[in-house]
């Protein structure tokens, strides 16, 4: 697997905008986006209503997943094209969540709404009509995602990244800058973890940086063994899928999963190790 | 505001802030005295250092609740439009900035 096949531009997504075979997907955390102006053509996926599960904290189990693409009109020959906004967070996260399904068909818009928007390209405010399908899931693929236990069990062993920002890293802070600082019962990180900030692996305007340098960023500059097994996390899973593509599909490292538990749930634990201050 | 995420508010930000034990940072972005709706703001620490990002809302208003210390936050709007201007913030302190482009 090469980036061309996991990733494209936008002249490329214009190019395909009412090719039949290609659906393009924008998703957010903030759907008030896409109802402004999205990709003509786009039809929107809500992160939180659409993907998690209303009552556990979970995931859409896969009758859900396949109830949701059915309705949405996305068949599973159907190539998939996801964007949205937070530099592709969200729509990083429903990559990874579109490949634990088993969707292979799957691409991101490099720079997503972002980088569509500074080089003002066509936004449409037009909901697209959509026949329905009858999609098919696999079960979850394991291999991509961790659950506690196994980042317990993970620490001193496998490479574990903590993608958040260098102040929720050493506990300063909670949450991300743009939010209200709260959450978490305790601040700081997983011990053994080194601290690749997700913003590193982009460009201002979005877009992933070059493979060349990410290889340096991950492996030269953080110290990473790339012959290891790798679990990345952030503080609910959706930076952290931004850096698990990074990983996982640009660079092609065999073993990566994405926690989405993240620090929501491990800052909660009782009774789990926790460091603050600087990578040790 | 939703806090249960790490999204942008919804429909971004328009009402003021209250400080609380928070150290925030907001404003507007204007061109020509109109509100700019479509663009982002970023706040970055030393050297560069990417903190957080936000699209502007409606009103060309944006919102971050970041440490106490000093910050620089940078505009970019279509047009390759790039604006910054530096910030203090302080706990406690609603830290106002607009930024004219």
């Amino acid at each position: 697997m090469s980036r061309s096949d996991v990733l494209v531009d936008a002249d490329w997504a214009e190019a395909h905008i009412g090719d039949p075979h290609v659906v393009i997907v924008e998703v957010d955390e903030d759907t008030s986006a896409y109802d402004k102006g999205h990709i003509p053509g786009a039809v929107k996926i809500d992160w939180k209503k659409d993907l998690q599960d209303p009552v556990r904290r979970d995931f859409v189990d896969q009758t859900g997943f396949e109830a949701l693409l059915s309705e949405r009109g996305i068949s599973n020959d159907d190539t998939v094209l996801l964007y949205g906004g937070n530099n592709n967070w969200f729509a990083a996260y429903a990559y990874w969540y579109f490949r634990l399904y088993g969707h292979d068909k799957v691409l991101l818009l490099d720079g997503g709404r972002k980088k569509w928007e500074l080089d003002s390209r066509e936004l449409s405010t037009d909901v697209p009509s959509r026949p329905k399908t009858s999609y098919t899931a696999t079960e979850q693929d394991r291999s991509l995602r961790a659950l506690r236990d196994e980042v317990l069990d993970a620490i001193g062993k496998r490479n574990l990244v903590d993608v958040r920002s260098p102040d929720e890293f050493t506990g300063r802070l909670l949450a991300p800058a743009h939010l209200p600082q709260e959450q978490a019962q305790r601040a700081g990180h997983i011990p053994t973890a080194r601290n690749v900030p997700w913003s590193k692996a982009a460009n201002e305007d979005g877009t992933f940086r070059s493979d060349d340098e990410l290889r340096q960023l991950y492996q030269g500059d953080a110290g990473l063994d790339f012959g290891k097994d790798t679990i990345a996390y952030c503080r609910i899973g959706e930076r952290s899928a931004h850096t698990w593509f990074v990983l996982h599909e640009l660079l092609g490292l065999a073993n990566v999963k994405n926690y989405d538990g993240s620090w929501t749930e491990y800052g909660s634990l009782v009774g789990v190790p926790i460091e603050l201050g600087e990578a040790r | 505001m939703t806090a249960d995420g790490c999204g942008a508010p919804a429909g971004g930000v328009t009402a003021s802030a209250a400080a609380g034990s928070q150290a925030v940072v907001e404003g507007k972005v204007t061109r020509a005295g109109a509100a700019v709706s479509t663009g982002y703001a970023r706040l970055l620490g030393t050297g560069d250092e990417f903190v957080a990002e936000v699209p502007l809302g409606s009103d060309g208003g944006f919102r971050f609740f970041a440490a106490p210390g000093s910050w620089t936050l940078r505009v970019l709007a279509p047009g390759g439009v790039r604006a910054e201007r530096s910030v203090e913030a302080g706990y406690g302190q609603v830290t106002k900035v607009d930024v004219a482009i």
